[in-house]
């Protein structure tokens, strides 16, 4: 390839996607770009060269203790023909980093790495255009090691001699091929985590550990409970206390100390002063899933696939199965810190947060506080684990508003564990109800699936409202915002997984979204596709075991893509599945699969699950076979899955949601346990690669699979079934 | 209110100006700048703020100064650095034992401790060991397999 870097055009045929210096005066719509390059077409935005050799990379998805910053490293450097050990991370900050939306939904790699990919190839082939030039040779003679070009006659220039500032002042052409896969000598080859030594030497690494000059440590009183209004405050004890200012903005009440032990005495002196009304009221504990069924929905069929020919149904069968509310329950809680400054036309605002759409939480902030966007800055830093939307934004606003009262010193929130389990977003409870039609042999003619959910989204910076938690109880209060679901193409929220990927002649799927919200519920791990492929899977046991077949064999009785067999067929081998009844077992002992296509478009998993009955449902193992098309590091890949799946077993087990009339009762670890060490299953991964297929992301693949594995194997070792999670001793015991 | 307690902290002597009634988790991580030592819970019940005192794994955010004067604190920080790793952080590197890696540092420390009054201990006995502190990214496997590799790197 023989390129000038001034005159790089798209192929011949393909369409213009260079936008030219004197624009036309209606410019043809640009070409569709890959992944995120696409929305965020310039070239320097993702990529610059330093003088001293050093590969800046600008991703806009974030590190959420998924490892994700080190897979992109990984993509850039093997486009580029770097060394990793040249590659610096830039943190992701508004009016810098590509506006990524959110890091969600295990698109990272789909999104930022194909826009790495292409991005790092085009950067590499401008270089080597450039290096031509000067030397007045082909492109194509040129070599490259460790960003080092060389010529045939042992010339050299390293792209940081050459002037890519200028080079990457473009808008990216997407015409230039990235490397084919077994050219990877890099991608595909497991590295070590960029972000882990940090964390074991205890290094500061979270925003929980910034300590800005003159920073101050704010604390809020979460009211009584949800949507409780504040009738009357006493403050004098907490004014009391050496350098605290009380705030108070409505229903919304804080403080800021200079310590942060005295913000916590002040939060809690203010709390015994404090009268509120009553809160807007919870739904029913008992009946929970009813109730769901008697609210106001918005009901949309999203399959409704006929058979042409009529079909035999000798027998029917319906089953009903549920899901409680789940908490995020991280182990750090979420914490962010602002800062203004300036006065009138100059005020500005600066944010350090771990939120997962930096954008996005600026649009909501800029509604609450009446600010231009430019003039809100957020800076991206990393938070405790997060597995979907949790409380990082909302303690952005609560830090907003309590630097207010803060005379321009930056003010650090850190939410409490009551805040964090009881006032963060939680996951919505589902309702799923499924008809089965089944011929003579017990094969399945027909399928008829209805989901009843809350939407699974509240994220900022998609309404015209602010969707954090403090704006509903602000001097002039918000609404709540009523979750609701992204779009089925872009995986669907409560619909998610709900159409089964199974090859039934007629399927007719419904979701019904309420429009209801008592609790507030948005995005966590996996969406809908946990409780759906929990049913899903769960339904296709039974009906096996109805029909007497085996359950391995009647999947696939029902199955036709290639690599959804291939990784069930391996989980299976790999767990000696069919040799279970020559084999010697504990007693109360039993296995259960399934399987899923995550998002019906992502990556494919498949679970063994080996439990045994004792006083609890103890998971011993995960048998898990997972393909995510070309796979970017292997030991990231089996770490995601690994805590998907053990995070998975422990929701299945052990968590719900806790609540009653007026409050959610899960304050804390003793309220909403989770698995310990002794009680975690063996994970035993085995990655199926293909190299030549899109690579996908990992993180929520094991959620689904997992829940209904295990429920199958609780059904295998006791010959009854439990279909409202979780799985607790009092749910096993009253199906028997 | 405050008064000036004086700490043995990582060896050294530090001195503190809060009340001693505070929680020594605050003290290391805003006084002296340790911010290893992490907030969870503040309850005893996860275990991300666990320190060293007098070679016990002890819950920070449930210390308070006062008791922890006269006796010798170890923080993550001070079991080992980039530099002169402790034999658990070269471990869980090589075992990439991380997720998020918030809970990393109190479960080094329950382990070291572990690790101290029983240098061989079984799969079992490092799980037992570690059942105060959560994880909630799933990493359990990994830390028991990088617990078992620094201690045979100990004892070999
Ligand atoms: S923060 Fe101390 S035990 Fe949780
Ligand atoms: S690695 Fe995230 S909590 Fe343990």
């Amino acid at each position: 390839m023989n390129l000038d870097p001034r005159t790089l055009e798209p192929a011949p045929g393909a369409a213009a996607t260079v936008a030219p210096a004197v624009a036309p005066a209606a410019a043809p719509a640009p070409a569709k770009l890959p992944g995120s390059l696409n929305t965020n077409r310039r070239l320097d935005r993702w990529l610059r060269i330093l003088p001293e050799g050093i590969i800046e990379v600008m991703p806009g998805k974030v590190e959420i203790g998924q490892g994700i910053v080190t897979a992109l490293a990984q993509i850039a450097a093997e486009e580029l023909d770097v060394d990793l050990s040249r590659v610096r991370m830039v943190r992701a900050k508004t009016g810098m980093s590509p506006d990524e939306a959110v890091t969600s939904g295990s698109q990272s790699v789909q999104e930022c790495g194909t826009a790495l990919r292409h991005a790092g190839a085009e950067a590499r082939a401008l270089l080597l255009a450039e290096a031509a030039r000067q030397w007045s040779v082909d492109a194509g003679t040129l070599q490259v090691s460790d960003g080092l070009i060389s010529d045939v006659s042992g010339r050299k220039l390293a792209y940081w001699q050459l002037d890519s500032a200028v080079l990457f002042d473009r808008e990216t052409s997407g015409q230039v091929a990235p490397k084919a896969a077994t050219a990877h000598r890099l991608v595909g080859t497991t590295v070590e985590r960029f972000d882990i030594p940090d964390k074991v030497y205890g290094r500061a690494r979270f925003v929980h550990d910034m300590a800005l000059p003159g920073m101050r440590y704010g604390r809020v009183l979460r009211p009584a409970a949800p949507g409780a209004r504040l009738q009357s405050l006493d403050d004098a004890a907490a004014r009391a206390l050496p350098g605290v200012v009380v705030v108070r903005d409505g229903s919304f009440v804080g403080v800021v100390a200079e310590r942060e032990e005295v913000a916590l005495k002040a939060v809690a002196l203010l709390r015994k002063g404090a009268v509120w009304s009553e809160g807007a009221g919870l739904p029913p504990t008992e009946g929970l899933h009813d109730w769901m069924r008697t609210q106001p929905l918005d009901t949309k069929v999203i399959e409704d696939k006929r058979a042409t020919a009529p079909a035999r149904v000798v027998r029917d069968v319906s089953l009903r199965y549920t899901k409680p509310y789940l908490a995020h329950a991280s182990i750090g809680a979420s914490c962010a810190i602002a800062q203004w400054q300036g006065a009138g036309e100059q005020k500005r605002l600066a944010v350090w947060s771990h939120s997962q759409g930096i954008y996005n939480l600026r649009a909501d902030l800029g509604i609450v506080f009446g600010l231009p966007l430019p003039d809100i800055t957020i800076e991206h830093v990393e938070g405790a684990g997060c597995y979907g939307h949790n409380g990082a934004d909302d303690v952005a606003l609560d830090a907003c508003l309590l630097a207010r009262a803060a005379d321009g010193s930056p003010v650090q929130v850190v939410w409490s564990r009551e805040e964090e389990l009881a006032w963060s977003p939680h996951s919505p409870a589902m309702d799923i109800q499924i008809k089965a039609g089944l011929n003579a042999e017990g094969n399945i003619l027909s399928w008829t699936y209805d989901v009843w959910s809350n939407g699974h989204g509240i994220r900022p910076g998609r309404a015209k409202i602010p969707t954090l938690l403090a704006a509903r109880y602000l001097e002039k209060p918000y609404e709540q915002f009523i979750a609701v679901n992204a779009p089925l193409a872009s995986g669907g929220g409560s619909e998610r997984n709900a159409i089964a990927l199974y090859d039934f002649p007629e399927q007719v799927v419904t979701n019904h979204r309420l429009l209801t919200m008592p609790l507030r519920v948005s995005a966590m791990r996996a969406l809908g596709g946990y409780a759906n492929i929990f049913a899903i899977e769960s339904a296709m046991d039974e009906l096996a075991l109805q029909a007497g077949v085996d359950p391995v064999e009647y999947r696939l009785r029902h199955m036709k893509d290639p690599r959804a067999i291939a990784v069930l067929q391996n989980a299976a081998a790999r767990a000696r599945w069919s040799a279970w009844d020559s084999e010697e077992h504990e007693e109360g002992a039993g296995h259960g699969i399934a399987w899923v296509k995550y998002k019906n478009t992502g990556a494919y998993c498949a679970v063994v699950a080996e439990v045994v009955m004792m006083e609890v449902v103890k998971v011993k193992r995960l048998v898990i076979a997972v393909d995510v098309g070309l796979t970017i590091n292997p030991d990231g890949v089996i770490n995601q899955i690994e805590g998907g799946a053990i995070q998975s077993a422990s929701w299945t087990v052990k968590e719900a949601l806790g609540y009653d009339a007026q409050r959610i009762t899960a304050t804390d670890w003793e309220q909403y346990p989770i698995l310990n060490f002794s009680e975690v299953p063996a994970v035993e991964v085995e990655i199926i690669n293909r190299p030549d297929e899109r690579a996908v992301g990992a993180g929520e693949a094991a959620s689904g699979p997992t829940a209904a594995a295990i429920a199958n194997a609780v059904a295998h070792a006791l010959g009854v079934r439990v279909r409202d999670l979780p799985l607790t001793p009092e749910r096993v015991m009253a199906a028997m | 209110m405050s008064q000036t307690i004086t700490l043995n902290v990582n060896g050294q002597p530090r001195e503190v100006a809060a009340s001693e009634d505070t929680p020594l988790l605050y003290a290391l991580r805003n006084d002296l700048n340790l911010k290893g030592t992490r907030f969870g819970c503040g309850a005893g019940h996860c275990g991300a703020c666990r320190v060293l005192l007098d070679g016990h794994a002890v819950a920070s955010c449930e210390t308070q100064l006062w008791a922890a004067r006269g006796k010798e604190v170890t923080t993550i920080e001070g079991l080992g650095t980039a530099d002169a790793p402790h034999a658990l952080q070269r471990a869980f590197i090589a075992e990439q034992a991380a997720q998020c890696g918030y809970c990393s540092s109190g479960v080094i420390i329950s382990a070291a401790a572990l690790l101290a009054r029983c240098p061989r201990p079984s799969e079992g006995e490092v799980r037992e060991a570690l059942d105060r502190n959560l994880c909630r990214c799933g990493t359990h496997n990994r830390i028991v397999r990088a617990v078992m590799r620094a201690a045979q790197e100990m004892a070999a």
